[in-house]
């Protein structure tokens, strides 16, 4: 469905040139959901922007829906589905007028377009806004007009751009409805950005970590995970145990880190299926006359993922960023 | 070439949309040229020698420069508008789908110029009482040419939005700019024959000045005034280079 080579694209601006996105090699087979995940500015809009013909590339080349971005830029247009960071619905416009002319702008006769429309504001729940002005409606409602103004037309390949920034939890959850039934039905291949690493944690099927227009990691959630971050096993024992513990923490453990209680000191290390190391980890202890006040395994997330990858919290950055 | 015009007709639609729904800018449009007329009219009759304007009569001399006056406001801010869409964002939705490039210029002019059918006809209409002779054929054809230079400006006016994207207050400066000069350098409001040499010949490198003689030539119920050729050269060279220049602008308005 999709295929790059080298895909790079600058910026030049002030007279300095910004490598925004540098030399990707993308593929993405017919009905996969696959996610960008990466902090702001990390070239992912600029990716999704040269896959969907609006911007030509500096370098490199990329084929989308069965043809070329640069070479057959309206056979890409008219095979996909866009919805960008931005409101797709114009301000001045009422809801059911976008949507008609939507399907109109991809060759649907008006009556089909008027059906396909009255569809998708049922199940996107915007049947009592059809006659609104778009500038009167709420961010999370515009948000949803933008996911149906993009599925009008029922592309085959849908590119979302954040779709969910701005949207209240419950919207979120909605969209997210949305997309996956989308996706079971395979009938879609979908290609999402996001900062939320629980989206792309929960949703994707696979994940594509971009950093300062690189891709430094392309796998599944749960690949990665255990690849890249893996279980982190930490118990919490007396001071004065500190060396035993740690010594058998090390024999299956890695990565040990330890902190300082005011009497107690917590030794944390990397495990392998560490719900199945725990027991194991606790009777070691015993054995050694060890006496262990607290337990606790954390299952790692995606941002353990970006900061072994990268040193950064992806949390942090993305929060300041919104 | 169909699927174009029926993506010219999707976007022209869709403008149009804004339109409908909003009748009291319907209304609004109506009444601006009716006030212009008939504040400026008796004031243009008391004050220029009927020599100047060849012998006609002041309405029917005034009457067509108010129409062209009209399409040239229109036109030439239509660029506003999708300046708006871009700041938003539906500018970028509707560069992802397929719509041909130039239609997306072409049906926004053309919103812009259905509703000179419109206000031509009522300033027509409320004109004939006061002495204005109606050719209906001769006004027809020169509403035509006047869509088809419309559609040139309207190009103009959305490449330079797009090249002031960055910076909104130049797409006014440059736009208000260059209207007035081209305004009055076209002998639309009061006839450059009066005026001294000098703005004569700048008037004549105006593409504008041979659309108003036409439309005047037109509307006095001529086929024949010579006017009319380079007219129709003026309309159809803005037409083509304005869309030239937008599709261009357009490749290149997501950088
Ligand atoms: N039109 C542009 N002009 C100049 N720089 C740009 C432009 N678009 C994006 N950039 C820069 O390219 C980098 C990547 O941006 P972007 O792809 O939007 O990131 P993301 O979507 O991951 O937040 C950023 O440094 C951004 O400032
Ligand atoms: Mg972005």
């Amino acid at each position: 469905m999709i295929h790059t080579e080298r895909l790079t694209r600058h910026f030049v601006s002030k007279k300095e040139t910004i490598e925004a996105v540098k030399g990707v090699d993308i593929d993405v087979a017919a009905g996969e959901l696959v996610a960008f995940l990466g902090p702001n500015g990390a070239g992912k809009s600029t990716t999704l922007r040269m896959l969907t013909t609006l911007l030509p590339p500096t370098s490199g080349k990329a084929w989308v829906a069965g043809a070329s971005i640069t070479t057959e830029p309206a056979l890409v247009r008219s095979r996909i589905g866009y919805i960008g960071q931005g409101d797709g619905a114009g301000h001045g416009f009422r809801v059911m007028d976008e949507l008609v002319t939507q399907g109109r702008f991809y060759g649907m006769n008006a009556s089909d377009s008027h059906t396909r429309a009255k569809e998708l504001t049922k199940t996107l729940d915007l049947t009592s806004l059809e006659k609104r002005r778009v500038s009167t409606l709420s961010g999370g409602q515009r948000r949803r007009l933008d996911i149906a103004l993009g599925l009008m037309h029922r592309p085959g390949l849908l590119f979302l751009d954040e779709p969910s920034t701005g949207m209240d939890p419950h919207n979120r959850a909605n969209l997210w409805e949305h997309i996956d039934a989308l996706r079971d039905r395979q009938e879609t291949t979908i290609v999402l950005t996001t900062h939320y690493l629980e989206e792309a944690d929960f949703h994707a099927e696979r994940v594509l970590v971009i950093d300062h227009g690189e891709i430094i990691a392309n796998d599944t959630a749960a690949n990665l995970k255990a690849t890249l971050a893996g279980d982190r096993i930490a118990v919490t024992v007396d001071g004065s145990d500190l060396a035993a513990a740690s010594a058998v923490v090390a024999t299956r453990g890695s990565d040990l880190t330890t902190s300082n209680g005011s009497r107690e000191v917590t030794i944390a290390g990397r495990f392998d299926q560490g719900t199945r190391m725990l027991p194991w980890l606790l009777r070691e202890l015993d054995h050694v006359g060890v006496d262990v006040r607290a337990a606790d395994v954390r299952v790692p997330t995606l941002d353990d993922v970006f900061l072994s990858l990268t040193g950064r919290s992806l949390r942090e950055e993305s929060e300041v960023a919104v | 070439m169909s699927a174009m015009v029926a993506d010219t007709r999707a976007v022209f639609q869709r403008e149009m949309s804004l339109v409908l729904r909003d009748p009291f800018s319907v209304i609004f449009s109506l009444v601006q040229p009716l006030v212009f007329l008939g504040l400026f009219g008796p004031l243009l009759a008391g004050s220029v020698d009927p020599a100047a304007i060849g012998g006609a009569s002041p309405l029917q001399w005034f009457l067509p420069g108010v129409i062209v006056m009209i399409c040239l406001f229109g036109t030439s801010a239509t660029g506003s508008n999708l300046l708006f869409e871009i700041m938003t964002g539906s500018y970028e939705r509707i560069l992802a789908s397929p719509l041909h490039r130039s239609s997306i210029l072409i049906g926004k002019a053309l919103k812009e110029l259905a509703p000179l059918i419109v206000q031509a006809a009522l300033v027509v209409l409320v004109s004939i009482p006061f002495g204005f002779k109606l050719y209906p054929v001769h006004v027809l054809a020169g509403l035509l040419l006047l869509g088809v230079f419309g559609v040139g400006m309207g190009a103009f006016s959305n490449a330079l939005a797009i090249a002031a994207r960055k910076r909104e207050w130049m797409f006014w400066a440059v736009q208000q700019s260059l209207l007035f000069p081209l305004l009055i350098l076209s002998g639309m409001m009061l006839p450059l024959e009066a005026g001294p040499r000098w703005i004569q010949v700048l008037g004549m490198f105006n593409p504008l000045t041979y659309i108003v003689d036409a439309e005047r030539a037109l509307f006095s119920g001529s086929f024949s005034d010579p006017a009319i050729g380079w007219a129709v050269l003026a309309a159809v060279l803005t037409c083509a280079v304005g869309l030239w220049v937008g599709v261009k602008q357009v490749a290149r308005s997501t950088t």
